[in-house]
């Protein structure tokens, strides 16, 4: 679980946010007449020491050095020179730091960077995404193999265990990289930034990602791709759409796959179709089988034309 | 799981900031979840409670604002509430594409001493 990308370790840039709001006037509002010993040691956690402790009843002269690099300013406005009071446990000191960052932001801004990196060498880019045996590995190794003479594919593909996809798609001869997560149950943009250097990018023009199997998690992380591409099996059930709908909203193209099971598995196409516009309306449909090759010459004709767009984009091409 | 890991992420950018601002404490944290994003407010209590212990958040109370899911309607040019992920339009009946908010996963604010 972001153990791979240690998300939130300082050091980074916040992006929207002052790093260090840091109204430190110690608003400790005594309107009270109270008597209790003031044991000022606030732990401040910051990235410069400050350890300032006094006993308790101590004189308050504050003239230590403050060493910060931050407006800090030791307001103590009692009345009392010798203020003996203690400041018990969830205070007055309380105050409200407002954030308003996205949780995924540090993913995303990586996914940004992958972005770049890719729009950089014209590559088109692909996320596919689905729930385990929707024939994802199968698919891609068959579009490969059918796009070979106009486009060269390199294919990064995720998993918990076992690199057994990689081996079944090196057998397009595309150039492979697997991403074995551990526990993890969706690919990061870190992952697959750091998976792309492993990579020969030399004459690829086309770069698919195969996601962990799995319709929930990897909807929420963008890993820098042009193009969501979900598959649907007809073997899953007309229903999943309605089922796992962030999946399908997020998806730019929807392959139903396995047709040619449609028939022996009842698949009611009419429901599926509903199902799938219902809940992706701008989603482009293609309804294919990588065993018989159905739908595979309407899919390569879709990836040419995309992969044109794509290179008109790129201001160096 | 899925909570598992964004709740990692969301306590981790609180207790960045809150060390920032020099917290000894952190007493509140409060996140903006929308409708359709996904994420089981439930969920997210259950993994807060498993990743808070020995930390600054430690005790502290997750407060979930849930955010609700507006659509825009392109054929009456108009936006409509719903937390249906399969809105239609209340006029036109028209299932709108465009989803203008509800899917946020946000940390809002932090409550510290």
């Amino acid at each position: 679980m972001c153990k791979d990308c240690g998300c939130g370790l300082p050091g980074e840039t916040p992006i929207g946010v002052s790093a260090h709001h840091h109204e430190h006037a110690h608003e400790h509002d005594h309107e009270h007449g109270h008597d209790h010993s003031h044991e000022h040691e606030h732990e401040h956690d910051h990235a410069h020491p400050h350890e300032h402790e006094h006993g308790p009843g101590e004189h308050h002269g504050h003239d230590h050095p403050h060493p910060h690099a931050h407006p800090h300013t030791h307001e103590h406005s009692h009345a009392e020179a010798d203020h003996d009071h203690t400041h018990e446990a969830g205070g007055e000191a309380r105050r409200t730091v407002e954030v308003r960052r996205a949780i995924l932001d540090k993913n995303d801004r990586l996914a940004e960077r992958n972005r770049g990196f890719f729009r950089a060498r014209g590559l088109l880019v692909l996320n596919f995404l689905s729930s385990p045996g929707s024939g994802k590995t199968t698919f891609i190794r068959e579009s490969v193999l059918k796009l070979r003479p106009d486009l060269k594919t390199g294919v990064i593909v995720g998993d918990l265990a076992t690199d057994n996809d990689a081996q079944r798609l090196r057998e397009s001869g595309a150039p492979v990289v697997q991403i074995t997560t551990g526990t993890v149950c969706h690919l990061e943009a870190e992952m697959v930034g750091r998976a792309v250097k492993q990579l020969d990018l030399t004459g690829l023009n086309l770069l698919i990602i195969e996601n962990v199997g799995n319709l929930v998690c990897p909807a929420s992380y963008d890993l820098g791709e042009d193009m969501r591409i979900v598959l649907l099996s007809v073997t899953e059930g007309e229903d999943k759409p309605l089922k796992y709908p962030p999946m399908f909203q997020s998806a730019d193209v929807v392959l139903i796959s396995k047709i040619d099971l449609a028939q022996a598995c009842g698949y009611d196409r009419d429901t599926a179709l509903a199902n799938i516009r219902r809940v992706a309306p701008r989603a482009r449909i293609f309804e294919t089988s990588a065993k018989t090759g159905q739908g595979l010459d309407a899919w390569r004709e879709f990836l040419l034309q995309q992969h044109q767009e794509r290179k008109a984009l790129d201001p160096l091409a | 799981m899925h909570e598992l890991s964004i709740m990692q992420s969301a306590l981790s950018l609180a207790l960045d900031r809150a060390r920032q601002a020099g917290a000894v404490r952190v007493h509140t944290i409060r996140l903006r979840i929308g409708a359709l994003s996904g994420v089981v407010p439930d969920a997210l209590e259950f993994a807060f409670e498993a990743l808070t212990p020995g930390t600054l958040a430690e005790g502290a109370e997750l407060a979930v604002e849930r955010v609700p899911a507006r659509f825009w309607c392109a054929t009456c040019t108009r936006e409509f509430q719903s937390d249906d992920m399969f809105a239609e339009c209340p006029d036109c009946h028209i299932p709108s594409g465009e989803l203008r908010a509800g899917r946020e996963m946000e940390l809002a604010s932090l409550e510290i001493d």
